[in-house]
C-alpha cells in the first residue's frame, strides 16, 4: 500500500517536472524570440560603443562610473539567492527548500554572468582586460575583485551543477526515446554515470554538503569586495566601515526578492502549484521582511551617521540624494522599496502568494534605485570647488542595461527547458523521510 | 634623487590660462567641440578652477592653476589593477597609455580630479601621427606617438623636456621647464627639485607660506601653492 503512494506520488513529480522538458508551446518560442530581440539590440548598442568609444554613453570625466557600475552591483546582488536559499537552508537541513534550491542555484549562476560582465562592458579598452593578468597589481581592489568573482563563479557552477547529476540522470533513463539525439547525448555526457549506488549517494551528499559550506564564505566574499570597490575610495558617502555588511544585506534582500518573483513565474507557467506552495511563499516572505528589517536598519545608521556631523562633502552629497537631482530615485526607494513592500509583507494573510509577489517586485526595482543612489550621487558632489557634476543615462547605457535584464530572463527560459526545474532525487527523499521509510540520514532502517 | 615639484605663485598669477593652453598645445590633448566642454568629457592635463569666496555683495574668486599633484604617495597608483600609472624615481607620475585598460577606477581615486578620460577617437589628424609635432628635434621624441581612445590621461610634469635636459645636461628648472610654466607670462609657475634646497622652487617655498590642496588626505602632493 505504501510503496504504491510512493510510486504514484514520484510517478507525478516526474511526470509534472519534465513536462517542459518534452513540451513546448507556441507561447514559449514568442517569449524567447521577444527576448533574443532584445538581446539583440542590447549587443547592437554595445557594438556602437565598441566602435564610436565611450563618448556615445552619458558618462563624463566627473561621473565616470554609471548604469554599468549600478548594474553589476544589482546583477552580482541578485546572484545572492543561490547562496542563501540553498547553502544556508540546505545546512540547516530545513525541508521546505528542496522545491525551490535548483532555482535558486541557477539565479545565481545567471545572476553572476550577467553581473560579471558589466565592468567589461563599462572598460575603455575591453580588449586590454589580460593587462589585469599580465600586469596586475595586487593592492588594487578591481583586482580582488575580479579573482572574487570568478572563484564564486566557479563555485556557483560547481554548486548548481552537483545536485543535477542525480536528475540529469533521470532524464537520461526516463526520457529516452522522446528526447532528440542532441539533448540525449547532453544528459549521457553530463550524468556521469550516474547509477544511484549508495557509494555514489554517499560521495554526493559529501561533496554537496562541502560545497554548501564553500559557497557562503564565497558569497560574503564577493559582495563585500564589491563594497570595497566604493568604500576604499576617497569619496563623500562612500568613506563608510558598514559598506561591506550593507552590500550583503542588499544583496540577500534583493536576491530572496527575485528568487520570489522568478520561483511565482515558473509555478504559474510550468503548472508546479502542487511542490512549490503558498508555504513557500510565505516562508521566503519571512526571509525578505527580516531582511528588509535589517536593510532598514543599516539605511538608518548609514544615513545618520554622516547626517548628524554634516561635514562638508556628506552635507552636499545629502542634498543632493535627499532634494537634490536625485532625489527621485532615493524616495521611491524608501516609500516604493521598503516601506509598501513591508505593508504588503505584513498584512499579506488573505492573499499570501499576490502579495508577496507585489512585494517582491517592487523590492526589486527600490533596490535598484538603492544601487543607483549608492553610486551616481557621490560621483557628482565636486571634489574640489568645481561645479557639481550631472549624470544621466543615455540610449546606449539603457539599451544595453535592459539587453542584460533581457539576457538574464533568456537565460532562466531556457534553462528551464534542459534541467528540471525541480530536484527530483531531493524531493524523494525529502518524502522518503516524512513517510518514514528512511531516517533523517537517507538510511533505511 | 631629485624630486620633481611645482610651485605656483597665486599671488602673480592673473587667471590667463596660458598654461592650460600652452599644456594643451605641447601635449596635444584634443581641445574638444563646446558640447563635449558642456558635458565635461573633454581631457584637460591642466586646467584653472575658480573658487568663490563670500557672499554676494562681497565675493572675491581665487583662481587656482591645477595640474596632477603628482603625489608621493598617490592614490591613483596603488588602485591601478594593471600597473598603467607608476610612481618614477623621480616622483612624477605618469599614465601608460598602452597599457591602461580604462576602466576609470584611478579617476574615481584622485581626490583633485586632475585625471580625464579620452572618450573618443580624436578627428584632428596630429593626434594619431607620430612624424607631426609636437615630436620637436630640441625636446626629444615625443613621449606618446600612439594615443588611443578609451584610456585614462594625466599630466606628466612634461617629462619629456625634463628627460632631454636631463640627457643634455641643461639645468632643469631654470634653462627647461614644462609648457605650463614657460608660457606663463606672470611668471608665476616654478619648476624644480623639492630636494635641492639652492633650487629656486626650494627657496621660494621657504621665503613665504605656502600650503597644498587638500593635505589632509595624505597623499603629500608635490604641487605648492603661494597664498596671495
Amino acid at each position: 500500500m505504501q510503496s504504491e503512494l510512493e510510486n504514484e506520488y514520484t510517478g507525478r513529480l516526474e511526470r509534472t517536472v519534465f513536462y517542459p522538458l518534452t513540451h513546448t508551446t507556441r507561447t514559449y518560442y514568442l517569449l524567447v524570440f521577444f527576448l533574443a530581440a532584445i538581446v539583440a539590440w542590447g549587443l547592437y548598442a554595445y557594438y556602437t560603443q565598441l566602435r564610436y568609444g565611450l563618448v556615445v554613453t552619458g558618462m563624463s570625466d566627473v561621473v565616470p562610473y554609471g548604469l554599468y557600475i549600478v548594474n553589476f552591483v544589482f546583477f552580482i546582488g541578485i546572484s545572492y539567492a543561490g547562496a542563501l536559499v540553498s547553502a544556508i537552508l540546505r545546512l540547516t537541513n530545513a525541508g521546505w527548500r528542496s522545491p525551490i534550491t535548483r532555482i535558486a542555484e541557477l539565479i545565481a549562476v545567471g545572476g553572476l554572468t550577467d553581473g560579471a560582465i558589466q565592468p567589461i562592458i563599462d572598460l575603455g579598452r575591453p580588449d586590454r582586460i589580460l593587462h589585469v593578468f599580465e600586469f596586475g597589481r595586487f593592492q588594487s581592489p578591481l583586482l580582488w575583485d575580479m579573482i572574487a568573482i570568478m572563484t564564486y563563479l566557479a563555485g556557483s557552477f560547481i554548486y548548481l551543477y552537483l545536485p543535477l547529476i542525480p536528475d540529469l540522470a533521470f532524464a537520461r533513463d526516463r526520457l529516452g526515446p522522446r528526447n532528440t539525439s542532441l539533448k540525449a547525448k547532453f544528459y549521457r555526457l553530463f550524468s556521469i554515470g550516474w547509477e544511484d549506488t549508495p557509494e555514489q549517494r554517499r560521495r554526493l551528499n559529501k561533496s554537496i554538503g562541502i560545497m554548501a559550506i564553500l559557497i557562503i564564505p564565497l558569497a560574503v566574499s564577493v559582495h563585500t569586495v564589491v563594497a570595497f570597490i566604493f568604500s576604499l575610495t576617497l569619496r563623500p558617502g562612500w568613506n563608510s566601515t558598514i559598506y561591506g555588511i550593507y552590500f550583503v544585506v542588499a544583496a540577500v534582500f534583493s536576491g530572496t526578492a527575485l528568487l520570489i518573483i522568478i520561483i511565482a513565474g515558473f509555478r504559474k507557467a510550468y503548472r508546479l502549484h502542487e511542490y512549490i506552495t503558498e508555504k513557500h511563499f510565505r516562508y521566503l516572505g519571512y526571509i525578505l521582511l527580516t531582511m528588509l528589517a535589517t536593510y532598514l536598519y543599516l539605511t538608518f545608521t548609514e544615513f545618520i551617521t554622516i547626517g548628524y556631523k554634516l561635514e562638508d562633502g556628506d552635507r552636499q552629497l545629502l542634498s543632493l540624494i535627499m532634494q537634490g537631482s536625485d532625489a527621485p530615485w532615493f524616495w521611491f526607494f524608501v516609500i516604493g522599496g521598503l516601506f509598501v513592500p513591508a505593508l504588503l509583507l505584513i498584512f499579506s494573510k488573505r492573499k499570501p502568494v499576490t502579495m508577496i509577489v507585489i512585494a517582491a517586485v517592487l523590492v526589486v526595482i527600490g533596490m535598484w534605485a538603492k544601487r543607483y543612489i549608492i553610486v551616481v550621487p557621490t560621483l557628482e558632489v565636486p571634489l574640489m570647488p568645481f561645479e557639481f557634476g550631472s549624470y544621466a543615462p543615455n540610449w546606449v547605457e539603457i539599451s544595453i542595461g535592459v539587453g542584460t535584464l533581457a539576457g538574464f530572463i533568456l537565460m532562466m527560459t531556457l534553462a528551464s527547458k534542459i534541467f528540471p526545474l525541480i530536484s527530483i532525487w531531493e524531493m524523494k527523499e525529502q518524502e522518503e523521510k516524512k513517510r518514514g521509510t528512511v531516517d533523517m540520514e537517507g538510511r533505511k532502517p | 634623487m631629485v624630486r620633481w615639484g611645482m610651485v605656483i605663485d597665486l599671488d602673480k598669477c592673473t587667471g590667463c590660462q596660458s598654461c592650460s593652453v600652452a599644456c594643451k598645445a605641447e601635449n596635444n590633448v584634443p581641445h574638444g567641440s563646446p558640447e563635449e566642454h558642456q558635458r565635461r568629457m573633454t581631457p584637460f592635463w591642466h586646467k584653472v578652477i575658480a573658487v568663490s569666496r563670500g557672499q554676494y555683495p562681497a565675493v572675491s574668486i581665487d583662481l587656482i592653476p591645477m595640474p596632477c599633484m603628482h603625489c608621493d604617495d598617490a592614490p591613483c597608483v596603488t588602485v591601478c589593477p594593471a600597473r598603467a600609472t607608476y610612481r618614477r624615481e623621480d616622483g612624477i607620475v605618469v599614465q601608460d597609455f598602452r597599457r591602461c585598460i580604462g576602466c576609470k577606477y584611478c579617476i574615481i581615486a584622485c581626490p583633485y580630479g586632475v585625471r580625464s578620460f579620452n572618450y573618443k577617437e580624436q578627428e584632428e589628424k596630429e593626434y594619431h601621427r607620430p612624424d607631426l609635432p609636437p615630436e620637436r628635434a630640441d625636446r626629444g621624441v615625443w613621449p606618446f606617438p600612439r594615443r588611443v581612445h578609451g584610456v585614462v590621461e594625466k599630466c606628466t610634469f612634461c617629462f619629456h623636456r625634463i628627460d632631454a635636459a636631463v640627457r643634455q645636461g641643461k639645468k632643469v628648472g631654470e634653462e627647461v621647464v614644462p609648457a605650463c610654466a614657460e608660457a606663463c607670462p606672470a611668471r608665476a609657475i616654478f619648476f624644480g627639485d623639492l630636494d635641492d634646497p639652492e633650487s629656486g622652487v626650494s627657496r621660494s617655498l621657504a621665503s613665504r607660506q605656502s600650503f597644498r590642496l587638500r593635505e589632509e588626505m595624505g597623499t603629500s602632493p608635490k604641487v605648492f601653492y603661494l597664498p596671495r
